[in-house]
């Protein structure tokens, strides 16, 4: 294993190159701005091909086109841009494109605090394109988390054919730890038509068993309709078709919901005999640790679940952790976002606290500590 | 240990910051995190490059309370050296900083890398010379690992410049330590 010194923003690039993303388009914004360079670099020498676009909307939706095309794709931004890639999400969503698109957050709302970090496009990475549909989202707290989150996030695109995000912030984006890059890693090939090309059975959206279609590659000779509006399994405009747009809507719900445990990656610290749960993610999680370590040091039985699946949310985590600790306390960079699920999921069997802030500096962990205090 | 390197952007200090943390986390197996704050200008206003170097696993990513403080600005000076720990280090460029007031008791240790970089043809190598008086009055990194570091990094054709202006902060600071122990901190 080779170690090396390198941004979180860099090891997303190579994670994102060693899971197969051959195509990248993107338009700078600080603090994304690395992963854009070093894919510019990167591509050229495993013929991938770097393209940056005229701006966030043209990025996103050259992906989708690239996508199509069969070629692993990833595009990457911060807050400002992604508010504008999310009408093309939405459209990848229906079209059922595979695609990474990385969220270095920085504290908004609009141009907010371009250098410094936040966790606060949590719900639009759920929410932001209109319409109901599953969400894949995933969180690094470190460099070697940022590498192994983004293939993951590589391989759940190609297996559940649709755009999946990796949200990170500004602090791990930006910060270099020494990381060792592992001699293997899994790496997943979107499932391909069982059928040779113009077999007139071919039906370019019939599920298989777990929900997921096989995909043609534009260009391999498949009759396909990349269709944005309601469609049938055929791929014909199905707008008014009452009975293929409940088919395809629950599906697309559906192959996330119904794999959530397969879909959950998280890390506990302290967390078997805790009677008080801090439940955060990103660089949060960071200080959270910390203020687990001088919680127990003091005689405080406090523990940490560290989640790197924020979509869908993996609420049997928290119904799990309800019945075991007294009190839960939510620490991420925003005024209560996560802190939302987390309530959902406890459901009142144990009180849910909050502990954010959105002013550009991280939580530490004596400010974590002193929160945990308040709410035993 | 915790270290922040701070002075304007331009000087390098990013940089020098990262061969730091290549110095200990590549070639010494060290826990290491390396961040950085700068203002939107890629030039002039306030830079800071810090290093946490553990055996043990790092879990908060920012230094709070640095043991050592470089200071190659007088602002970054007023502005930090209030944060350092008790017994803490402040190692100065006396060309920038004249007041280190706000260091209180802390060891000040000043080596004059703007002045000994000019000297040796660039004064762009500031920051390396900064680095090795780092070293030398910390002894964070073993020297030879950091020169390995340094010369990892060090562009084509400059090398000789690096090592020279490395061997010189830390030979600096080497022999001040040497001839008077404690005259820094009554500067």
């Amino acid at each position: 294993m080779t170690k090396v010194l390198m941004q979180g923003n860099e090891a997303i690039a190579e994670g994102a190159i060693r899971a197969g993303v051959r195509f990248f388009a993107g338009y700078p914004i600080t603090p994304a701005t690395e992963i854009a360079e070093r894919m510019a670099s990167r591509l050229p020498e495993v013929d991938g091909t770097f393209i940056q676009m005229e701006d966030e909307i043209a990025s996103v939706t050259t992906c989708v086109g690239a996508s199509l095309a069969g070629v692993k794709a990833m595009t990457a931004s911060s807050g400002p841009g992604i508010s504008l890639k999310q009408e093309n999400i939405g459209m990848a969503a229906m079209h059922e494109c595979p695609l990474v698109v990385v969220d270095v957050m920085r504290v908004g709302p609009a141009t907010g605090m371009a250098t410094l970090p936040a966790q606060q496009d949590i719900q639009q990475a759920r929410w932001g394109s209109h319409g109901d549909r599953g969400v894949i989202a995933l969180c690094p707290s470190s460099v070697a988390e940022c590498y192994d989150l983004t293939i993951k996030a590589v391989n759940l695109s190609e297996k559940y054919r649709l755009p999946v995000m990796l949200l990170t912030d500004a602090e791990v984006g930006h910060m270099r730890e020494a990381i060792a890059i592992p001699e293997r890693v899994e790496v997943v090939e979107r499932r391909r038509p069982d059928v040779p090309p113009g077999d007139p059975s071919f039906q370019p959206y019939a599920a298989k068993p777990d929900g997921v279609p096989p995909m043609a590659d534009f260009g391999a000779g498949y009759l396909w309709h990349a269709e944005a509006s309601t469609h049938n399994v055929r791929s014909d405009l199905a707008s008014t078709d009452h009975k293929s747009a409940d088919f395809l809507h629950r599906r697309l719900i559906d192959k996330v919901e119904k794999h959530v445990r397969e879909m959950t990656f998280y890390s506990t610290r302290r967390l078997d005999d805790a009677e008080v749960a801090v439940v955060s993610y990103g660089v949060s999680a960071r200080g959270s640790a910390g203020a687990v370590e001088l919680a127990r040091a003091q005689g405080l039985k406090a523990g940490l679940l560290n989640l790197n699946t924020i979509w869908p949310f993996p609420a049997h985590l928290i119904e799990d952790l309800a019945g075991r600790v007294r009190a839960i306390l939510v620490a991420e960079l925003n005024a209560g976002q996560l802190v939302r699920e987390v309530r959902l999921a406890a459901n009142g069997r144990v009180p849910v606290h909050h502990v954010g802030r959105f002013d550009g500096l991280i939580l530490t962990p004596t400010e974590v500590l002193a929160r945990l205090r308040e709410v035993l | 240990m915790e270290l922040r390197l701070s002075g304007t952007g331009g000087q390098g200090l990013i940089l020098a910051g990262v061969i730091l943390a290549e110095a200990a986390g590549i070639y010494e197996g060290k826990r290491v995190v390396q961040t950085q704050s700068y203002g939107p200008e890629a030039q002039g206003g306030a830079s800071r490059s810090d290093v946490i170097i553990s055996a043990d696993e790092i879990l908060h990513t920012e230094v709070e309370r640095p043991d050592v403080l470089l200071c190659l600005s007088q602002e970054a000076c007023a502005k930090y050296a209030k944060d350092l720990k008790p017994g803490g280090t402040l190692i100065i460029d006396p060309l920038f900083v004249r007041d280190h007031s706000a260091a209180g008791g802390a060891r000040v240790v000043a080596v004059e890398a703007t002045r000994i970089a000019t000297e040796l043809g660039r004064k762009l190598v500031a920051n390396v010379v900064a680095l090795g008086a780092l070293c030398g009055t910390t002894n964070v990194v073993d020297f030879a690992t950091l020169k390995t570091a340094v010369l990892a990094r060090a562009p084509k054709g400059t090398e000789e410049l690096n090592r020279k202006a490395l061997e010189a902060g830390y030979e600096a600071v080497r022999t001040k330590a040497a001839a008077a122990p404690a005259a820094d901190s009554r500067r």
